[in-house]
This record gives C-alpha cells, sequence and structure tokens, in this order.
C-alpha cells in the first residue's frame, strides 16, 4: 500500500531525512519510534505534502501512485489521512460544515455523488458513536477552545468520517492523559480492519499499549536504524534512546 | 466650469438665507465650504482617500424626474424582509414619500425644512450639523449647504418601532453623472427601541457620487442598531457619514458592510455625551478589482462610565486598498471609560495594500483602553490543514475567509438582513453556504 524507498528530504538547508525505507502493507499497524529531533514528524508531513519540506531524493508509492506527485487533497482523496500533533483551530468554521465539505471533497475526486444531508447525518451519528464524541463539539468553531483531549478525539472523528485507506498518527498521544490516550486509542481500533492501516508516530511506548503495532520502527538521525516486533517498543522505554544513540553515532 | 463651481451657483439659486428655519445653519456650512474646499490628499484625514477628482468632472446635482423611477426599479434594490418594513425611498438624494412606506406607530418622517419649523424646531436646530463639530472638511459642509432637501426622522418616547427602517439611496445616473446627497437627522426618543438598514445603488452605467450625512440622537433607555450595506458599483462612488449623539444612558450598535466596487468613505462617529452610554460598532469589508475602502471613525468618550467596543475586519484582493484610522478621545472627566479596539485585515494579493491607524488619546487616568491592528496573510498552516482533509486549495481559502467575516456576520441582528449579507460574502468568495 505504501512503499517509501531511500526518500531524503529537507527544509531550507538542513537535511532530515536521510534514506528513509518503509513498506506498509493493507491490515497493518506500524510504529515508529525515535528521539525528539529524529525525523519522525518531518517523515509524517512529508507523506501529508506538507509545503515546508523539499524532498531531494528517493519515491514515494501510495495505492499504485506516485504519492509525492500529488497535492495534499489529493492525496487525501487517495485515502492518506494525518492526524495532526497540533490541530488548527478556525475560527467561525463549524465542525460539522468543514468535516461535511471534506467528505464530499473527497467523493468528488473519487467520482461519487455528494452525500446529501439525510445521508449525511446518519454517516455522522454513526461515526460520532463510534469515537465517543458529542454533537455539542461539533456545532462549534473547528478545535476553537477545545481542550488537547478533544482536539485528537476530533482528529479520530475526521480520520471515521473519511475512512482512509492510510492513517498517520503523529504524536497524538502528546499532551493527553491516559484516559484521553484511551479514548482516542479505542476510536483508532475501531477503524481498523484488513484493508487498511495505521502509522503511528510516538515518542513514547505508552500509545502502543492500547494500538498494538505489528513491527516497530527506530528513527535516529534521519534513518530507520532499527526494526522489530512490538517489543521493540518496551524494550526502547525501558533503556531509553540513549542505546540508540550510543550503538549508532552521528556520521559527520 | 468644474462641479463645485456649477454646485455654488446652484446654492445661490436657493431661497435667500432666513426664509426657512435652516437658513443660518446653510449660509454657515456654505461659508465653510468656501474656505476649506473638497478636501485633497493633503488633508490629515484624507490622506490616503483622493476624491478631488470627482469635482473636475460634469455632474448633475437636480432631482430625477418624479416618475423616473419606477416600482420596478424600486423592487430591483430591495432588500429581504421589505414586506416587514418601513421603507424610505431617496432618489438622488432627495425623499420621494410616493415610493416610501410607514408602516409602524411612532414613526414620524417629514421634510427638514418643516420639522425646522414645527414642534420639533428646537430638536432640529440643536442637533442639525452636529458632524461638522467632528468633520472640519469642505464635503461635510457641502452637505449641510444643501441641507433643505433633507429629512426628518422622528421616533416617539417609549415606542418599539417592530418593522426595521430600510433606507434606500437610489441615484438614477441613467441619463448623466450624478451627485446626490441625501441628508437625514434621527431623533431616538427615551426607552425607543429602532433598527435602520441602509443601501446604495446607482441605476445605470454613469457616474454617481453620493455625499450622504446621516446624524443619529439618542436619548436614554433607547436601543438603536444601525447597519449599512455598501455594495454598489465601481461607477459609483460615495462619502457615507454617520454621526451618532448619545445623549442619556443607551445602547447604540453599528455595522458597515462594504463589497462596494468603487470608492467609499466611511465617517463614523459615535459621541458618548452622558454617563453609562454603551456603543458597538463593527464593520467588515471585501475589497477586489480596484476599488477603496476608508473607514474613519471616531468614539468619543465625553462622559465617565462608557463602554465602546470596535471591531473592523477586511480581506483586499485584486489591486484594493483599504484605510482604517480609529480615533477614540477619552476627556478629562470620563474616568472608568472602557474602550476596546480592533482592526483585522488579510491581504489576499501583492497588489492590494491597507493603511491602518489606531489613534487613541486618552486624557482621564482611571480608564481601560487597548487597541491593536494586525496586517497578514491566509494561515498557511490552517491551509494545509483543510487541505489535508481532502478540500481544495481554493475551497480551503473560502472556508478561512468566510470564518474570519463569521463573527461580524453574527452581529447583525435582523436575521434577512445577516442572510443577505452572508450570502452577498459568501458569493463573492465563491463559496457554498453548507
Amino acid at each position: 500500500m505504501l512503499s517509501i524507498n531511500n526518500l531524503h528530504a529537507r527544509i531550507d538547508e538542513k537535511k532530515i531525512l536521510k534514506g528513509i525505507n518503509l513498506e506498509i502493507k493493507p491490515g497493518e499497524v506500524h510504529a515508529i519510534m525515535g528521539p525528539n529531533g529524529s525525523g519522525k514528524s518531518t517523515l509524517a508531513s512529508v507523506l501529508a505534502g506538507r509545503e515546508d519540506y523539499e524532498v531531494t531524493q528517493g519515491t514515494v508509492e501510495f495505492a499504485g501512485k506516485d504519492l509525492l506527485e500529488l497535492s495534499p487533497e489529493e492525496r487525501a482523496g487517495e485515502g492518506l489521512f494525518l492526524a495532526f500533533q497540533y490541530p488548527v483551530e478556525i475560527p467561525g468554521l463549524s465542525t460539522t460544515n468543514f468535516i461535511k465539505t471534506a467528505v464530499n471533497e473527497v467523493r468528488k475526486y473519487r467520482g461519487e455523488e455528494a452525500l446529501d444531508a439525510v445521508a449525511f447525518l446518519k454517516l455522522m451519528k454513526e461515526k460520532m458513536a463510534m469515537v465517543n464524541i458529542d454533537q455539542s463539539l461539533l456545532s462549534r468553531s473547528l478545535n476553537e477552545g477545545f481542550s488537547g483531549g478533544e482536539k485528537k478525539r476530533n482528529e479520530v472523528f475526521q480520520m471515521a468520517m473519511l475512512q482512509p485507506k492510510l492513517a498517520i498518527l503523529d504524536e497524538t498521544d502528546s499532551g493527553l492523559d491516559i484516559d484521553a490516550i484511551r479514548i482516542v486509542a479505542n476510536g483508532v481500533n475501531k477503524l481498523r480492519n484488513k484493508d487498511n492501516a495505521v502509522l503511528v508516530v510516538t515518542h513514547y511506548q505508552r500509545l502502543l499499549d492500547y494500538i498494538v503495532p505489528d513491527f516497530v520502527h527506530v528513527l535516529y538521525n534521519g534513518r530507520i536504524v532499527k526494526s522489530g516486533p512490538k517489543e521493540l517498543a518496551l524494550e526502547l522505554e525501558e533503556r531509553g534512546y540513549d542505546f540508540i544513540k550510543n550503538e549508532f553515532k552521528v556520521e559527520a | 466650469m468644474n462641479n463645485l463651481e456649477y454646485i455654488k451657483e446652484r446654492f445661490n439659486q436657493l431661497p435667500a438665507v432666513g426664509e426657512n428655519g435652516l437658513g443660518v445653519i446653510r449660509q454657515k456650512a456654505f461659508d465653510a465650504l468656501n474656505t476649506m474646499g473638497i478636501p485633497t490628499t493633503r488633508h490629515e484625514e484624507w490622506k490616503y482617500t483622493r476624491i478631488g477628482s470627482f469635482f473636475n468632472k460634469e455632474f448633475k446635482y437636480t432631482a430625477a424626474h418624479p416618475t423616473a423611477i419606477t416600482a420596478t426599479d424600486l423592487s430591483a434594490v430591495r432588500l429581504p424582509g421589505y414586506e416587514q418594513a418601513n421603507e424610505l425611498v431617496y432618489i438622488n438624494g432627495r425623499y420621494a414619500p410616493e415610493l416610501s412606506v410607514l408602516r409602524s406607530k411612532g414613526l414620524t418622517v417629514q421634510p427638514l425644512q418643516e420639522a425646522a419649523k414645527n414642534e420639533y424646531k428646537d430638536l432640529v436646530s440643536k442637533h442639525l450639523g452636529h458632524s461638522s463639530d467632528y468633520l472640519k472638511d469642505g464635503i461635510n459642509a457641502l452637505s449641510t449647504a444643501f441641507v433643505q432637501d433633507g429629512v426628518f426622522v422622528h421616533i416617539k418616547k417609549g415606542q418599539i418601532v417592530e418593522h426595521p427602517i430600510y433606507i434606500y439611496n437610489i441615484t438614477d445616473a441613467r441619463e448623466a453623472n450624478v451627485l446626490a446627497q441625501p441628508r437625514t437627522l434621527v431623533y431616538v426618543s427615551e426607552n425607543a427601541q429602532v433598527k435602520f438598514v441602509e443601501t446604495f445603488n446607482t441605476l445605470g452605467t454613469q457616474e454617481s457620487f453620493t455625499n450622504r450625512v446621516i446624524e443619529i440622537i439618542v436619548e436614554k433607555d433607547a436601543i438603536t442598531e444601525y447597519y449599512k450595506l455598501q455594495t454598489d458599483a465601481s461607477h459609483a462612488s460615495q462619502v457615507a457619514t454617520t454621526h451618532i449623539r448619545q445623549i442619556g444612558k443607551c445602547v447604540t450598535h453599528t455595522v458597515t458592510v462594504s463589497l462596494n466596487e468603487g470608492l467609499v468613505r466611511n465617517n463614523l462617529n459615535i459621541v458618548l455625551d452622558e454617563q453609562y452610554c454603551e456603543a458597538h460598532l463593527y464593520g467588515i469589508y471585501l475589497q477586489q478589482g480596484q476599488s477603496h475602502i476608508d473607514n474613519h471613525t471616531v468614539v468619543d468618550h465625553a462622559q465617565p462610565h462608557c463602554e465602546s467596543n470596535e471591531l473592523y475586519k477586511g480581506m483586499l484582493d485584486d489591486q484594493s486598498t483599504g484605510v482604517f484610522n480609529g480615533k477614540i478621545f477619552v476627556r478629562k472627566d470620563a474616568q472608568k471609560t472602557n474602550a476596546y479596539q480592533s482592526n483585522k485585515n488579510v491581504l489576499l494579493a501583492e497588489g492590494a495594500s491597507v493603511n491602518t491607524k489606531p489613534q487613541l488619546e486618552i486624557f482621564a487616568d482611571d480608564v481601560k483602553c487597548s487597541h491593536g491592528c494586525t496586517i497578514g496573510r491566509l494561515d498557511e498552516e490552517s491551509l494545509f490543514y483543510m487541505r489535508s482533509r481532502g478540500i481544495t486549495e481554493a475551497t480551503a481559502k473560502s472556508l478561512l475567509l468566510h470564518g474570519f467575516a463569521m463573527d461580524i456576520l453574527e452581529q447583525i441582528k435582523l436575521d434577512p438582513i445577516r442572510e443577505y449579507v452572508d450570502k452577498l460574502i459568501s458569493e463573492r468568495l465563491e463559496f457554498d453556504i453548507a
């Protein structure tokens, strides 16, 4: 589904990704872990199409397409979803109107009819129940005045509404207490099936207690330096990132 | 002969001073016009707005033929909700009673010339022309010099005017360039409540220049809402002055919506002339093409314990230009004043520009005042967020800008007018209201 091959990216003159290789198949959950500044969020951003980054080398294929050639909205249309580390607040635009526009623009991209008001409402009610989000939150301006937990729950709600093939969760656990992490993780788990995949980007192992990965990758200094089963996450938690840093000294 | 000379000649043809109750004030204004002339960009308050050129062209300054405007013309410019509104129609600056509709009790509308002589004469002589204390320029004087064509609107004490008052300023420029000077003095008596909506429409393709002055006096415990909608064409320009004087503890609420395609200069003065007055001033402007919007506001805290709250927001595209100049005076005696002001602008094109200037002059020492202005572009992170959800860049921009306008839209408390303005804004942003 997603095939990253020797991906290099930089912001201004600073090289951040220095040759990422990663293969994700339908039904799989991958976790990317790593110390601060290792390039985790950059990878998530590059995949979603953030324009601040320049890809200098490598290829990314997603669902048979050259992902790097697509605009952010086309990537969403193809079924890619990024849950933001810091969801944006948009005053004067209700979450409901926002998500309705998003759902219908994605449908249009896929050559499907726009949902009418009734069908949209039905879909919304169903997904609201699934991710445990309240109507009153959705009537308010998008993320404006939401708590950290509410913002992240809203991200998972949007994911539920858009039903992506690949969801990238960028430090979705940051700033959340354990109850909020559980709620968000539950939402994600309910959305998993054999045809979609999840890429969890996180600094800590805790979220992976709830969203259990099939593969764990350690990103350090712009490269994946270690991959393994879910137990690797526990090892990192116990030993800290220093052993990675010592093992893979920064080459000049 | 340029237009100004022509106008002066017209003045001299009018009945001589002293023949009616307005003579003295008219002559005084005419003298002021002669002294000050039409403001140029050398005038500090007109630095960024150039109107002099209009007076070098030939304009007609006459009443349209009484039958020139038909009911069909009128229905083309009517506002939603008119079935339940009082409608005051001005054609080329003159009040047209035959096209106007008065539905409400306690609402009196009559020519200023008459009001200056009958039981309202004390109110008229006391308040007419008060705006000239704040607007020291020839364009305001020009209006007052021809004030005999104006209208006096009186709201009776304790009267709740259920039907809003729609004011249509129609300029018939189908045959010639037209200068129109609609003039109105409104008196809102104690404990009354009233809502005004004012629009401007130019018919035809010739140029129009509207020099509109409305002075509104509000007594204690009254509530006045005033909505100004500016959607006139690119060949229509205007100076629109709204001067509000709150002479008892009362509340006023104004929203100025500017979707004009030509040049607009707004003067909005609020004089808080008694303790515990409250004034809310809001504005939204969407400019494109070569259009120009200039909002000059003055809030004069002349008395203690008053509150004013001002928020103007603008979006400027193409080569459009904007000006915001917000003065707040807090006089020496006006302790415990709360005054807030904010102006936020989004520039949508390289060629668009805005000059914004908050100006606070505070002479009291126990006050709360704040002001701020911003000029920026659309937030890239917000756009990326929306695009990452599959929303195209163009739609994302529209949604963001519509959201930006929302808190001003919400200040329009007349449902049909708010929906109408929302539709106009959405159309301009090329976006469907979900």
